[in-house]
């Protein structure tokens, strides 16, 4: 067999996919099996696709994802825990026509944030709120969140959840779902290449529906696994996800142009 | 001549930001300071220059939206009164440590804890030492007139986009609810996006043309880079100690005590300065304009000059009096003397004040 030559393999008309150059090309600071990186290069495609890269401001959260302005090739600001819904208000109200996003994690949107998170949806502010959920503090080393499933064990619930002392998981998302300002409040996963494609497709509705000027905010869950905090392999994460996370938290459009979805 | 308004101080800052071309104006009522955002509501700047004012649901989500806004390079502004100033010291530290050019006006009132809603002067060490954590500074103005609450707007702005860092104007109760007349300076007309874009290239609105793009923040976890980065924000701090100090002199070239007041209590102090001049005391008057950078080598030049003895005349329990402590360093007698928890001394008191503490004592 005659000796292949990479450089006669790597050409233009060879190329099936490739990184979206919306991604800087700095190594992730997740752990390996972790959601965060997928929904990153979910919203940076869709910002490329929108042609929208001179255009868009987005904010960070503090938790796991508090260096997400280092992979997000776009200008970026870090807001301090819990406030971004805030920071992007003020981002948004003086550039109406830019596109403005947050993105946040479990407990800088539901338990530090919630008065900001809940504000800023009833204001109806014309951003898209990214919300990443995995039911555990990841960068502080996997203390109980808002979202911690009744009987899940973390660091600060190490017997468990126990609803009657600790309460019980917030839906903040069926929670602001319920508010006039909202006008898309959908819940996903990028677990598998099926829930990927989908995530996309939300992603992408709720960032048209800021550039087409759509009465309202629009919120998009990522229900994620958190291999690390949870204790167990990637895959292993993934089916416990689909085992416990998914029938508390079920995946699927919540509100589509305003109004609650039937169930 | 500008136009001549009879206002309140609160107004007075309202119009003046409409005036100033600011952007943006967050804030959440609070008195004694709530005509703020009543009179931009009122006023409708919207029509007028474009500016947006919006009532956020508390003090830490204005001071953030202040973030926001402030980061993007455009004008933005908030007020409040100390319990609501308290709140903002998370905000502030992060906006001081990523460097964002803002305006917060402090209408101080009578504390600790929710206090009262009268004129104090109780709020200078959060002003001038840092009410958030970390080593950070903020250029603080303090108006002693209804006029310098218009007048001190642009001039924060000026003083916080020139070194890119947030400014404060410190007044009390009284400032903001006196009616005085002033004298409104002419519209400074607002910056067009185009304009930002091109004055500002660290301000995070959309990547440039070129590819570059912008970061705000103040995280750095690397901890000799994020020295680097405070050694850096404490070169532009001297700078500011350097060049940005102001100050009133009034009676001081021949006077053997002084008394340093700023604000409401340098006006009280102005009618102090008189019965004691009647008296045949010889005493001047300091009014630190600046806060922080504070007058010390005004204050070291009076020493040099024969004064005999400093009185810190300040509405707290005695916070400034330690500025002008540090400044005299041991070298003549300094007192202090005010009256707390919302009450104001009266002229009377601080002329006993500076003959017993300081001439007497």
């Amino acid at each position: 067999m005659a000796d292949i030559n990479i450089q006669d393999i790597i050409k233009p008309e060879n190329l099936v996919y490739q990184k979206t150059r919306m991604m800087t090309d700095k190594t992730l600071s997740y752990c390996p099996g972790c959601g965060h990186g997928t929904a990153h290069r979910l919203i940076m495609e869709v910002i490329e696709e929108m042609g929208k890269e001179h255009d868009t401001i987005g904010v960070a959260p503090v938790g796991c994802s508090v260096l997400a302005y280092e992979f997000m090739n776009i200008d970026m600001q870090e807001a301090a825990h819990g406030r971004a819904p805030a920071v992007a208000t003020g981002i948004k109200r003086l550039w109406p026509n830019k596109v403005v996003f947050t993105y946040q994690g479990d407990g800088d949107l539901a338990a530090i944030g919630t008065a900001e998170t809940i504000h800023a949806c009833n204001r109806g502010e014309n951003i898209v709120i990214i919300f990443i959920n995995n039911g555990i503090y990841g960068m502080t080393g996997g203390q109980m969140a808002p979202t911690t499933l009744p009987g899940m064990k973390t660091s600060t619930s190490p017997y468990g959840r126990d609803t009657e002392m600790m309460g019980n998981p917030l839906k903040i998302t069926e929670l602001i779902a319920q508010l006039p300002g909202t006008y898309f409040v959908t819940r996903h996963a990028v677990h598998t290449p099926s829930a990927v494609r989908k995530a996309k497709r939300a992603i992408r509705k709720a960032f048209e529906n800021q550039l087409n000027k759509k009465p309202g905010l629009s919120f998009v869950e990522i229900v994620s696994n958190c291999n690390s905090g949870w204790k167990m392999t990637p895959v292993d994460s993934n089916i416990w996800m689909e085992e416990n996370m998914f029938p508390y938290y079920n995946l699927g459009d919540i509100k589509v142009d305003g109004k609650l979805v039937e169930k | 001549m500008g136009e001549l308004r009879l206002m309140k101080g609160n107004e007075a800052l309202a119009e003046a930001a409409i005036r100033a071309g600011v952007d943006g104006y967050f804030g959440y009522p609070i008195t004694p300071q709530s005509e703020v955002i009543e009179y931009l509501m009122a006023e409708k700047p919207h029509e007028r220059t474009g500016m947006v004012v919006l009532q956020a649901e508390s003090e830490v989500a204005s001071i953030n939206m202040l973030y926001g806004a402030g980061a993007t390079g455009k004008k933005a502004m908030t007020s409040s009164s100390s319990p609501g100033i308290s709140l903002m010291q998370e905000g502030i530290s992060y906006i001081a440590g990523a460097e964002i050019p803002v305006v917060i006006a402090n209408v101080v009132r009578g504390g600790p804890g929710l206090g009262d809603i009268q004129p104090a002067q109780s709020d200078y060490f959060q002003t001038t030492k840092g009410g958030g954590h970390g080593d950070y500074r903020l250029i603080a103005l303090a108006p002693s007139s209804v006029q310098e609450m218009s007048d001190f707007v642009p001039l924060a702005f000026e003083l916080a986009f020139k070194y890119r860092n947030p400014a404060m104007i410190v007044s009390d109760g009284a400032i903001g609810q006196m009616m005085e007349k002033v004298e409104l300076f002419d519209q400074i007309p607002r910056l067009t996006d185009e304009e930002i874009r091109a004055k500002y290239d660290w301000a995070t609105n959309g990547k440039l043309e070129d590819g570059r793009r912008r970061i705000i923040t103040s995280l750095d976890l690397d901890p000799y880079k994020l020295e680097k980065h405070n050694w850096k924000l404490q070169a532009k701090y001297k700078e500011i100690e350097e060049n940005e100090v102001r100050f009133e002199k009034i009676m001081c070239d021949d006077a053997e005590y002084i008394i340093v007041a700023y604000g409401l209590s340098a006006r009280i102090s102005q009618k102090a300065l008189q019965l004691l001049r009647a008296k045949g005391i010889k005493a001047g008057l300091l009014r630190p304009i600046t806060l922080w950078p504070f007058p010390k080598k005004q204050i070291v030049e009076l020493v040099d000059n024969g004064v005999k003895g400093f009185l810190s005349v300040e509405m707290s329990a005695g916070q400034m009096v330690e500025d002008v402590m540090l400044a005299v360093n041991g070298k003549v007698k300094v007192e202090h003397f005010g009256r707390i928890g919302g009450v104001i001394h009266s002229p009377e008191e601080v002329v006993e004040a500076l003959e017993q503490k300081i001439i007497g004592g």
